[in-house]
């Protein structure tokens, strides 16, 4: 993960946000950076708040609810080590941990299958305009057209082609990687970098996988190992 | 039986709507269809000027939509075939006189009088392309061999695809058949391969087709040339008329190359 040790994942109940140690003001300071950063992707979002030991009083979770608020996010529990937070998170309405609040899809969101481990899978193809996101891993089995977008926290599996653009990773992990039957993307990203497909046409597609490498998006072929 | 709503679309304009719309509303009226076009282009009304109705209208689409006419009334009846009517778009008003209730409430007004009901949508995504597309039953995208022309193609196929509308079929307008031998211009199975739907008609590119646009007597009222075969070839198919053009079902490599040799030959 990248950026200052503030840590956002895509899990099965939506984000988790991970703050670690060191002043509260510094870490709200960093999220709020965060947030505006990545303002379209967090934006109608659901997030869990993992503070580690840290306790927290009302006012401050308050804070952090505002604050995620403010980018469409809506708080929904603290996990914490410390009994005096988990105690201010129920008093706050919030649930103490992430083991109740299974995610219910949201309206008009991609009606797709979750895979066990937060994954996302649509069997359809995506056409110029229609775009889709999710915290998680998101798998397709279709093509993605010039003109459509993915945007995923996790990897991107593509068993079609891709014309497209894709962002895996999006949330700051640069361990994500982008596969597809015939991987020719408009652009590809993958964490905070941008890569464009070579010019000019290939004979025969080839399965791909994009990841980074050195600072540097590179496919080479998908095969198993 | 109750006339079908075809709209006739593409996103992208200048691609040929309106004059598909003509066309097929002649081809089909030729063969004994009753036909009604609708002119869903208000405030850039071109379909009568096309058939060469302009002079005939007296009330349009917003007068009925507004109640300062009866439907009937609107109804243009062309000069030539007395089962062609059109119904205009207003000119002086823009895209928000008119609903896409009001659309589907005119459209089930006037399905049981007709075989075909044909709408020429304005070009675009936006209110216009939806009262255009609210009262349709079947979906006609047309496109031309072009990079943008096929990608605006794409975003309407997938609008089409989330109303419900059930699955568009591709019209590829003014494909010139010396560009594709040159390998200057995307051939048919290229546009079909990238937009993934079915195809119901290729018309090639021809100078008549702009005169007879200019002079209101849309080319299939002849056949005496490529593009109104073309037309005519699209009717029957939309008769449900098995009419042979290219076979275009998951083309092997050989496919493609022998379809690449006959498509030169297309319409004639």
């Amino acid at each position: 993960m990248v950026t200052n040790g503030l840590v956002v994942k895509g899990i099965r109940q939506g984000l988790l946000i991970v703050l670690g140690e060191g002043p509260w003001e510094e870490w709200m300071a960093r999220l709020a950076r965060r947030l505006e950063a990545g303002a379209s992707f967090f934006h109608g979002g659901r997030a869990a708040l993992d503070v580690g030991g840290r306790e927290l009083d009302e006012g401050e979770i308050q804070e952090v609810r505002d604050l995620l608020a403010r980018y469409g996010v809506e708080l929904w529990a603290i996990t914490s080590t410390c009994d005096a937070t988990i105690l201010a998170a129920v008093r706050s309405g919030l649930a103490p941990g992430l083991e109740l609040g299974e995610r219910q899809p949201a309206a008009g969101e991609e009606a797709g299958e979750l895979l066990p481990a937060g994954g996302l899978v649509l069997r359809r193809t995506l056409r110029s305009g229609q775009r889709v996101e999710h915290p998680g891993d998101v798998v397709i089995i279709g093509d993605v057209h010039a003109g459509a977008e993915v945007v995923a926290g996790g990897n991107v599996l593509i068993w079609g082609r891709l014309e497209g653009m894709v962002h895996a990773g999006a949330m700051g992990d640069e361990e994500a990687v982008v596969c597809a039957l015939d991987l020719t993307p408009t652009q590809l990203r993958i964490a905070g970098y941008v890569a464009r497909s070579p010019e000019g046409k290939r004979h025969r597609p080839v399965p791909e996988m994009a990841r980074l490498r050195d600072g540097q998006i590179e496919a080479v072929p998908w095969r198993s190992r | 039986m109750a006339g079908r709503v075809l709209t006739v679309t593409s996103g992208k304009g200048g691609v040929g709507k309106t004059t598909v719309t003509a066309n097929l509303g002649v081809a089909l009226a030729t063969r004994g269809q009753r036909v009604v076009v609708i002119d869903a282009d208000i405030g850039l009304r071109n379909l009568d000027v096309m058939l060469g109705l302009e002079n005939r209208i007296v009330y349009d689409l917003v007068d009925v939509v507004e109640g300062r006419c009866r439907l009937r009334q609107a109804l243009v009846r062309d000069k030539r075939l007395s089962e062609l009517y059109l119904l205009p778009a207003a000119q002086s008003r823009d895209k928000t006189a008119v609903s896409a209730e009001d659309m589907v409430r005119i459209c089930d007004e006037m399905r049981p009088s007709f075989d075909f009901l044909l709408v020429d949508s304005p070009a675009g995504i936006e209110q216009g392309f939806r009262n255009a597309v609210a009262p349709a039953d079947e979906v006609l995208i047309v496109t031309n061999p072009e990079v943008a022309a096929v990608r605006d193609a794409d975003r309407v196929i997938g609008l089409i695809e989330a109303e419900e509308k059930g699955p568009a079929r591709l019209i590829i307008n003014r494909i010139k058949p010396d560009m594709v031998r040159r390998g200057d211009m995307m051939d048919t199975a290229a546009v079909v391969e990238l937009l993934a739907v079915d195809l119901i008609g290729i018309v090639p590119e021809d100078e008549a087709v702009i005169t007879a646009a200019n002079t209101g007597r849309p080319v299939a009222f002849s056949d005496n040339n490529l593009a109104a075969r073309a037309f005519h070839n699209i009717a029957r198919r939309l008769m449900g008329e098995d009419v042979p053009f290219m076979p275009l079902k998951e083309p092997g490599f050989f496919e493609r190359l022998v379809r690449f040799v006959r498509s030169e030959g297309e319409g004639q």
